[in-house]
């Protein structure tokens, strides 16, 4: 397998010491189908051409990179929003849905999984299965079920079951748990889309590609829009890290380009509710695969918090952990106080109802400081709607 | 030779491996348990250490690990009870369990922890074959610990032999490629897949696992294999019964027919 950029997985799977596949020998012929095939499919000529025409007729593809005025004059500087929010289903969750749906369909997969924290990968993954026809079950935490009501309301307007994990913290992680068995019961027909780029290799590696349409559209619209391909800084929240590694992808390399990734620090890093990995977190291995990972002593996983339920998982994909352990990406938190407070302003200034994750990106502009010429790429990884009663019951509105 | 070499190489009937979950139903029953299966004539112990995020548990098992955590069980405390395991217990006896809490603990303080308690295997179903035998197996082999492999129905025969290569003591075959605790299906495809593996004539016995639960399934399997593991349907007992000498006789020699 060609390294594509110095900060890539190699052919073992790894990045760095993170990565791998940790996984029971149950799930062995699936990951192995996928990790044999990946590549060859997501290249084909045929297949890439059926990707993007998708991405720009049924996603709505490019998204427009904005020129935030009124952000940028209360900040000082010049601030780009990547407006992922404008996508079908409200994310950038659907880009790399429509690209494992597609490859599901090579593999002649008759059945889909999902897990989904916030809703929005659980949205996209009903979408794509109706747009193709396929049978869909979604594993949400009951916690996340109550409080992403309309986005299990859409999932089942689009055909999908939406199964409630019960078990431990009724979240994200368990609902990932819930799917991954879901898998080993149904080794042969079945396909899982994971939604971020956490799990076993391929899965990293697999969804940053996907992902990595952001970063793609980025580069062309600022050389379009201000003569150079590159910005000062990009900044976008990391709950598993799928919308940051997607708009980080192309300019790894690009080691002028600073790159920041906004964890939920919660109520505060240290006041034990928080999600805040790269803080809190040491090396371990949850979902299959080698990480940073919220954790006791004893190995034990540590239940994450955050006002985002989006970002509310006790781990980072292992690319982050990498990018993190060799300095590449500078992570910092905000907490949910700074972000929602970062969402509002949004709102006010520039007529954007953000996602709470997003907002914690957004929120990152308050604590730089700017040299007038900075230009700042922002991924605006989602739109608000879903977040409605969070905001409401915050700001008593 | 250590105890589970030995066992196979001694019995001519079928083997009868327990597992159960460390600090389940209570902190203090893991020694107890341990030593009324071995009364009661169960041959092997499997004793699961228990983890938040178990994958391949299926809900009884997984709850049993719930609970065991909320009780306290850590590997720090099950190593505390285990110091006298082999003052009160003869039978091969194998830890279960997920790698994170193997890494926090430290891989080799925890082969020299099972060493000292008289540990003869492990069973660690997220560790990847290349990485054990890169890293681990020197490490295993100096602590005197056999690791075993589980094999699916979905395994290849090429994959099978390398875990066959790769095991010691035994091949652990799921009967089903599934998470604990589901019944055995009982179809053509499932005896298929028996015959498969014992017509590979695998260097190592052969142990069956998932969804064997009673004395039928247990007759059954022992058909095709050295013999059988019974998890589920024992935990089950456990938390109806509670940690119990008596329902624990009951329920081995129910299985074993006597």
């Amino acid at each position: 397998m060609k390294l594509e950029n110095k900060y890539g997985v190699d052919e073992r799977g790894y990045y760095g010491r993170f990565g791998g596949a940790y996984i029971p020998e149950m799930l062995y012929p699936n990951i192995r189908e996928l990790r044999e095939n990946y590549l060859q499919i997501i290249n084909e000529t045929g297949f890439r051409k059926e990707f993007e025409n998708l991405l720009s007729d049924y996603v709505g593809r490019p998204t427009p990179l904005y020129l935030a005025q009124r952000l940028s004059e209360h900040y000082g500087t010049s601030i780009y929003l990547k407006r992922e929010d404008l996508n079908h289903t409200g994310a950038h969750k659907i880009n790399n849905t429509i690209g494992q749906i597609l490859l599901a369909e090579k593999l002649g997969k008759k059945r889909i999984i999902a897990e989904t924290g916030a809703g929005q990968h659980g949205v996209a993954t009903a979408t794509v299965c109706a747009l193709r026809g396929l049978e869909c079950v979604v594993y949400m935490g009951e916690i996340d079920m109550q409080r992403q009501a309309p986005n299990v309301a859409r999932m089942k307007m689009l055909g999908a079951e939406v199964v409630p994990a019960t078990c431990g913290s009724k979240t994200l992680k368990d609902a990932t748990n819930e799917a991954l068995r879901d898998w080993i019961n149904n080794p042969v027909d079945t396909h899982y889309i994971i939604g971020s780029v956490v799990g076993p290799h391929p899965y990293p590696d697999m969804v940053a590609r996907f992902q990595s349409v952001i970063s793609r559209e980025i580069r062309q619209q600022l050389l379009d829009k201000t003569g150079s391909e590159l910005p000062d800084h990009i900044i976008a929240c990391v709950g598993g890290g799928s919308n940051a590694m997607g708009a980080f992808y192309h300019f790894l390399d690009e080691e002028q380009v600073k790159l920041t990734g906004v964890e939920a620090g919660g109520e505060g890093v240290n006041s034990g509710k928080s999600a805040a990995t790269t803080v809190l977190g040491k090396d371990g291995i949850i979902h299959g695969s080698r990480s940073l990972l919220m954790q006791t002593e004893d190995g034990q996983i540590v239940e994450p918090h955050s006002v985002s339920a989006g970002l509310d998982y006790p781990g980072i994909g292992p690319q982050h952990a990498h990018l993190h352990d060799t300095g590449r990406v500078k992570f910092v938190n905000i907490t949910d106080r700074e972000a929602m407070e970062a969402g509002l302003l949004l709102c006010k200034l520039e007529g954007i109802i953000p996602a709470i994750e997003s907002s914690h990106a957004l929120a990152w502009l308050e604590k730089m400081e700017f040299r007038d010429s900075e230009s700042i790429v922002i991924s605006l990884s989602g739109r608000g709607d879903k977040d409605l009663q969070t905001y409401i019951d915050y700001f008593k509105l | 030779m250590n105890r589970i070499t030995e066992l196979f190489k001694k019995k001519s009937g079928p083997v009868l491996s327990i597992y159960y979950t460390a600090g389940y139903p209570g902190l203090n029953d893991t020694l107890l348990i341990a030593k009324s299966l071995e009364e009661a004539g169960a041959d092997m112990l499997e004793i699961g250490f228990p983890f938040s995020d178990p994958l391949a548990d299926g809900p009884v098992i997984q709850h049993s690990s719930e609970v065991a955590l909320k009780n306290g069980m850590s590997l720090r405390a099950l190593f505390g009870q285990l110091k006298a395991l082999r003052e009160e217990v003869n039978i091969p006896v194998l830890l279960m369990g997920y790698l994170n809490p193997v890494i926090q603990y430290g891989m080799e303080k925890f082969c020299a922890s099972c060493e000292e308690c008289g540990i003869d295997g492990l069973i660690l179903p997220d560790l990847p074959m290349a990485e054990y035998e890169e890293t681990y197996q020197e490490l295993f082999r100096s602590h005197h610990l056999s690791n075993i492999f589980l094999v699916t129905p979905e395994s290849s025969e090429e994959r099978i032999r390398k875990i066959d290569g790769l095991s010691e003591g035994f091949v652990y075959a799921l009967s089903s490629s599934s998470t604990t605790g589901k019944n055995m299906a009982s179809s053509d495809r499932t005896e298929a897949y028996f015959e498969k593996l014992r017509s590979l004539e695998l260097r190592n016995p052969l142990m069956i696992g998932f969804g064997v639960s009673d004395r039928e399934s247990f007759q059954k399997v022992v058909s095709y294999a050295r013999g059988a593991i019974i998890g589920s349907a024992f935990i089950r007992l456990l938390e109806k019964e509670g940690a119990g000498a008596e329902a624990i006789h009951g329920f081995v020699r129910s299985v074993l027919g006597r």
